[in-house]
């Protein structure tokens, strides 16, 4: 626990945007418009794998109505690296992913763009672009990326991180950690588990699919509009992508209905732009869900190899893990980060750990949610159940046997902060929860989950009113309750009643550089920068006092919203904000705060879950009858949105676990683009997530707050398998656990095949 | 001298060295340094983050070192 002693951090203020939002008066993406506006839309390719051999636009440019058809002709080449906060982005494969130059490489993979004074003659001129095809064979699956005659996606792909690599590949890396001797680790070991275990692409969801509105100007400047994480993330895209200064882009982020990881990338808005210079008019673009499915997002299909060993009192002596992840059709899944979380949460002293980045014809994936370390954390923490039943121990008494603390070394190397993995387990052991007895049917899991939180660039101003009232704005759209936590932070600093603090969301013009709202960064990072802008304001307003009161600043005092004269000064009283914003205009003018940070990832984040499954044994459904989330916060700002992102993202999780996969045919091609049939979890689906806070400070934040948003989506996967596992007696290795699944194991038959399993079988008879 | 770990994938273009002392005050100063040593790391220095005493920093750059500085290179992390 943090020993400050807070006054306005740690309460529930109703949050400044909520009004609006839950009226509907809030603007999203697709919202805004200009007049004279034309409607863009895009050509996606038929095919999963194939070269393209010609685009004619003639035909489409001869549409009625039709202004601009652009292709990636229209945009330079280019293999130069865009440097970002999460750090370098192969421009070449951000330009391609938008528009396809000679393959394409999944299906739905955008080949052209056209924009028109209607949506009707857009979706004509597109449906009259003439794109010739050789079609090539589609790889759908790591087994057929990595087989020896696999047709290869990247002809220049050498596997990075191979020493001597020189044929092209489908493997874009491989990676590798490593600690101790684990042959002789896994000679100690009196029990030993090793499964294999596969999860499905999945998508992350977001209500709000993709939209924007590009408007090039005269005096070739572009300006933006769009839904995104990231506004200076979409700004240095668009310039780079068309060759801009970024100087003569601006990007006005609209209100955002979920992004998770996803909407960092950019699908639309240099398409958006690109039609707009070319037409000359501004162009708005929409994706519909069914696009959003196909050609955005998703998150990586993997496949992991996990061996650990005990000793019969529990302790892990070694573990050994091999993890594939698919990326789709360009390099940078997130299997680095999944080897770097898999044995996060434990002492192992020995182990090795290989990772390896696949490319495969599916969409490229985004981040999404804690990238790489739910699945990772589904294998073993699949595992560690399964050595607890054959230990007899008690599952939470098992990780809290082997549980890091502060000074143990991540598995990546650093030695660990003050964390507070222990302090949840323990709470969890003691909640009532898991000892509540179960009902007939019913199973129960646990499962924990690590996350490294990240830190980056951020940048604030709070700008004090003349009546004492204060704006406090930063580049961070509010995702999940980011402008009530900065009011708060900025509260705490000022003494400014919190109802009385305005915060925005600034554009690229109007805020200092600021990286994307993500990687549970935004409380954290750009939390210090408003702290540190608060602060900067308050320093003013102790200077202004000094000139009031004649006397030297370094006298003059900051206590609950007060300036304080030094003792013994004449007709000096204390002054209020109110008092000494009145006065702004004759003690020097405007008072405006700022500060601008590079944060490093510094507070990890662990969280456990407890699930309680109930299986129906005639259908194989399951339904989460209860649900408790343990966390380390570091320190809750504004506890009902941390509880919030905690609550969300389980639910991701158990959706993860329950019901989500893409379903591809055999030629590539998703089955279940839409959510009837890609079945996410609603409010109506879930019991009411019992969420327990742990405050354990993080060193490096002026409050002790860590990230929270990602942790809470690793757990679940395992969590819900392990109380199937519970419930059934079975121990699935694949998700997700859809009702066939669990009825076909129930019933002791096959397990239902997958169309990319079906695609293997048709292949192997050929 | 600060000291520099390398994850295990990266001590084959090491020759299997898996610790290195840096006579470096700076991240960048003892990438290049390493770079220079073993020249066939110098392809995968770009895409990794860099570890100082437990923060790590993903895009490594001029952070300070201090001979007890110990200094990690570690894959680079996306988040959402």
């Amino acid at each position: 626990m943090s020993d400050r002693t807070f006054t306005y951090v740690g309460t529930r203020p109703v949050r400044h945007d909520g009004m609006d939002k839950v009226t509907g008066r809030a603007n999203y993406g697709a919202d805004f418009s200009l007049p004279g506006m034309l409607h863009g839309v895009v050509v996606r390719s038929p095919h999963a794998h194939a070269r393209i051999v010609s685009i004619d636009t003639h035909e489409a440019e001869a549409v009625p109505g039709v202004l601009a058809v652009v292709t990636a002709r229209d945009i330079p080449e280019t293999r130069a690296k865009l440097m970002l906060g999460e750090g370098a982005l192969d421009l070449r494969d951000i330009s391609e992913n938008l528009l396809a130059r000679t393959k394409v490489l999944y299906h739905g993979h955008t080949v052209a763009a056209v924009a028109a004074t209607t949506l009707d003659a857009a979706r004509e001129g597109a449906a009259r672009v003439k794109v010739t095809y050789e079609v090539l064979e589609p790889v759908m699956t790591i087994e057929q990326a990595l087989a020896a005659n696999a047709p290869i996606l990247h002809s220049d792909m050498i596997t990075k991180g191979q020493h001597g690599a020189k044929a092209p590949s489908n493997v874009a890396a491989r990676m590798e950690l490593k600690r101790g001797d684990v042959g002789n680790g896994f000679t100690q070991a009196d029990v030993v588990v090793e499964r294999e275990f596969r999860t499905p692409t999945v998508h992350q969801g977001y209500i709000e699919p993709h939209a924007c509105v590009a408007r090039w100007g005269e005096d070739g400047r572009a300006f933006v509009w769009c839904s995104t994480q990231g506004p200076f993330a979409v700004r240095d895209q668009c310039a780079a992508v068309l060759g801009m200064d970024a100087a003569q882009v601006k990007v006005i982020p609209s209100e955002i209905g979920g992004g998770f990881g996803g909407k960092i990338v950019v699908y639309l808005e240099p398409l958006a732009v690109a039609l707009s210079r070319k037409a000359r008019r501004p162009v708005k673009m929409v994706m519909g869900r069914e696009e959003v499915f196909r050609a955005t997002g998703p998150t990586s299909g993997t496949r992991i190899r996990m061996k650990l060993g005990a000793t019969r009192d529990g302790t892990f002596v070694a573990a050994d893990a091999s993890l594939y992840y698919e990326a789709g059709a360009y390099r940078g899944s997130p299997a680095g980060a999944g080897m770097m979380c898999l044995v996060a949460p434990y002492r192992i002293p020995n182990f090795v750990i290989e990772a390896f980045d696949v490319v495969v014809n599916k969409p490229k994936v985004a981040a999404y949610r804690a990238p790489g370390s739910p699945t990772a954390s589904f294998a073993i923490e699949s595992v560690i159940d399964e050595l607890a039943r054959e230990l007899r121990l008690d599952p939470i008494d098992l990780r809290l046997k082997n549980a890091v603390v502060e000074g143990d070394a991540a598995p990546f190397g650093p030695a660990y902060g003050p964390i507070g993995l222990k302090a949840l387990l323990e709470a969890a052991r003691r909640h009532p929860h898991w000892k509540t007895p179960l009902a007939a049917n019913q199973g129960r899991g646990v499962a924990c989950g690590f996350w490294f939180n990240a830190g980056m660039n951020s940048s604030a101003t709070v700008t004090l009113n003349m009546d004492g009232s204060a704006a406090v704005v930063t580049g961070n759209p509010d995702i999940g309750g980011t402008r009530a936590a900065q009011a708060l932070m900025v509260s705490e600093e000022l003494g400014i009643p919190v109802e009385r603090i305005r915060p925005g969301v600034g554009d690229t013009d109007s805020s200092g550089y600021t990286d994307v709202t993500g990687g549970s960064r935004v409380c954290y990072a750009t939390g210090m920068a408003v702290i540190g802008a608060a602060q900067d304001v308050r320093e003013q307003l102790r200077a202004r006092a000094a000139k009031i009161w004649n006397v030297d600043v370094a006298s003059v005092t900051w206590e609950k919203g007060h300036a304080v004269p030094p003792k013994g000064a004449e007709k000096a009283e204390p002054l209020s904000v109110n008092d000494l914003a009145a006065k702004m205009t004759h003690t020097g003018g405007p008072i405006v705060g700022r500060a601008s940070l590079y944060a490093p990832m510094a507070g990890p984040g662990f969280g456990a879950h407890i699930c309680d499954l109930e299986v129906d044994p005639e259908t194989g459904r399951s339904r989460v009858v209860r649900y408790t989330a343990f966390q380390d916060v570091g320190k809750a700002v504004h506890p009902s949105f941390v509880e919030g992102q905690i609550q969300g993202g389980a639910a991701q999780g158990i959706g993860w676990a329950l019901n989500e996969e893409y379903v591809f045919d055999k030629n590539g091609v998703m089955e279940n683009a839409g959510f009837l049939d890609y079945r996410m979890p609603v409010a109506s689906d879930l019991p009411m997530i019992e969420t327990v806070l742990i405050e354990v400070a993080n060193p490096l934040h002026p409050y002790g707050v860590r990230g929270v948003g990602e942790v809470p989506i690793v757990p679940p996967l395992a969590a819900v398998a392990n109380a199937m596992r519970d419930a059934t007696g079975i121990r699935f290795t694949e998700l997700p656990l859809s009702p066939p699944r669990v009825l076909a194991a129930l019933n002791h038959e096959p397990t239902p095949v997958r169309t990319s399993d079906e695609l293997s079988a048709v292949k192997a008879d050929s | 001298m600060a000291t520099v770990h390398l994850s295990s994938g990266l001590t084959q273009f090491t020759g299997g060295v898996t610790v290195i002392e840096i006579d470096a005050t700076r991240v960048s100063d003892a990438l290049d340094m390493l770079a220079a040593r073993y020249p066939a790391l110098r392809d995968q220095l770009d895409e990794i983050a860099v570890a100082v005493d437990g923060e790590i920093y993903q895009q490594p750059g001029y952070q300070e070192l201090t001979s007890a500085s110990e200094v990690h290179l570690v894959p680079r992390i996306a988040g959402g």
